[in-house]
């Protein structure tokens, strides 16, 4: 029973969050400050989501290949 | 139909590329092992597909459409940063491609080497079990792909049939040339699947948190170039990272050769 468990939260962790979590977690704090600055400092930051993906794109893939670029 | 034609076209392309990796899992456990239990795998990973979407389908749309553009666009967002990364790192060379004629001989392999079980009701239990993972895997990506884009974009009936076309093109071609569709380039496919559900996970994310884009929906227009665009930037710098790394090698390699040192 608890390898079926962890077999499938094994299973959802691979298909949502995939090789590198550090990239999910990126996105979720820059939507997290998106709101933040939209619903409590009234700034409507649409460029912020679209730069934290790529910078953290750059940067996964900076680490996958060891750092040698 | 004009105005879904970027949905249908999108879902279609990425509802391809999981259908040509189904189609390379379920030849390799038909064509070794045996049809019936193919098939039968094969419906019982469609049923609990069904199953799926069934639950999953009206329960989101039960979502107010915010919440729904945050979470969804959240999930796309990092859906599709997985498959650019590992598009680019196979686009460099940092990753080995993906090759579905190597893939279908490693399933061919292991299939005849596994031993004929019969298990409840099924004559070939490997058979089963294997086309049943395979679809039921790809499957879920192609129900998530249809639920999340069609949902958002208020119009799952275009998403559905883009999905539909990819799943009917890819398997009639696998019929008629009974083998593995490994002349597709696979890694292009997924590089552009990566971009559009970036740039839509970035879209809907954003809208999601409370951001007004400027030029509403047009703003998809120029996000999903500037994704293409800094994608091949990364295809360039990792590229010519690797050359230059390549050929710092090179005259190392070339003096512990002139100078007899081995290590």
């Amino acid at each position: 029973m608890l390898r079926a468990l962890k077999s499938f939260g094994a299973f959802w962790y691979d298909f949502v969050i995939g090789d590198d979590w550090q990239v999910a977690a990126l996105v979720v704090i820059a939507l997290g400050l998106v709101a933040l600055l939209a619903h409590v400092a009234g700034v409507n930051a649409w460029w912020l989501l679209p730069l934290a993906a790529f910078a953290a794109l750059g940067w996964s893939l900076r680490r996958a290949t060891g750092g040698k670029s | 139909m004009t105005a879904a034609l970027p949905l249908v076209l999108t879902v279609f392309v990425a509802c391809a590329v999981e259908a040509i990796e189904a189609l390379t899992i379920v030849l390799a456990a038909g064509l070794t092992r045996q049809w019936r239990s193919t098939f039968q795998g094969m419906a019982a990973a469609l049923l609990v597909l069904a199953a799926i979407v069934g639950v999953l389908g009206p329960t989101i749309t039960l979502l107010p459409l915010t919440a729904l553009r945050l979470v969804v666009g959240a999930l796309l967002l990092i859906f599709g940063l997985q498959w650019l990364r590992k598009a680019i790192l196979r686009a460099t060379g940092y990753k080995a491609l993906h090759d579905e004629a190597s893939a279908y001989l490693r399933e061919v392999a292991a299939a005849k080497a596994a031993p004929e079980v019969a298990k409840r009701g099924v004559s070939d239990w490997y058979a089963f079990t294997l086309a049943f993972k395979g679809v039921l895997l790809e499957g879920l990506e192609v129900v998530f792909i249809v639920i999340t884009f069609g949902d958002n974009q208020r119009n799952l009936g275009a998403a559905v049939v883009g999905a539909a076309i990819a799943v009917v093109v890819v398997t009639v071609t696998g019929i008629a040339v009974r083998a593995p569709l490994a002349k597709v380039p696979e890694n292009a496919l997924k590089f552009s699947v990566g971009i559009m559900l970036t740039s839509f996970g970035t879209f809907w994310g954003a809208e999601g948190a409370g951001v007004k884009w400027p030029g509403n929906d047009a703003a998809l227009l120029v996000l999903v170039p500037v994704a293409a665009l800094v994608s091949l930037g990364y295809v360039l710098w990792l590229r010519r990272a690797r050359r230059l790394s390549e050929a710092a090698a090179l005259p190392r390699t070339a003096f512990s050769e002139k100078e007899g040192v081995t290590s």
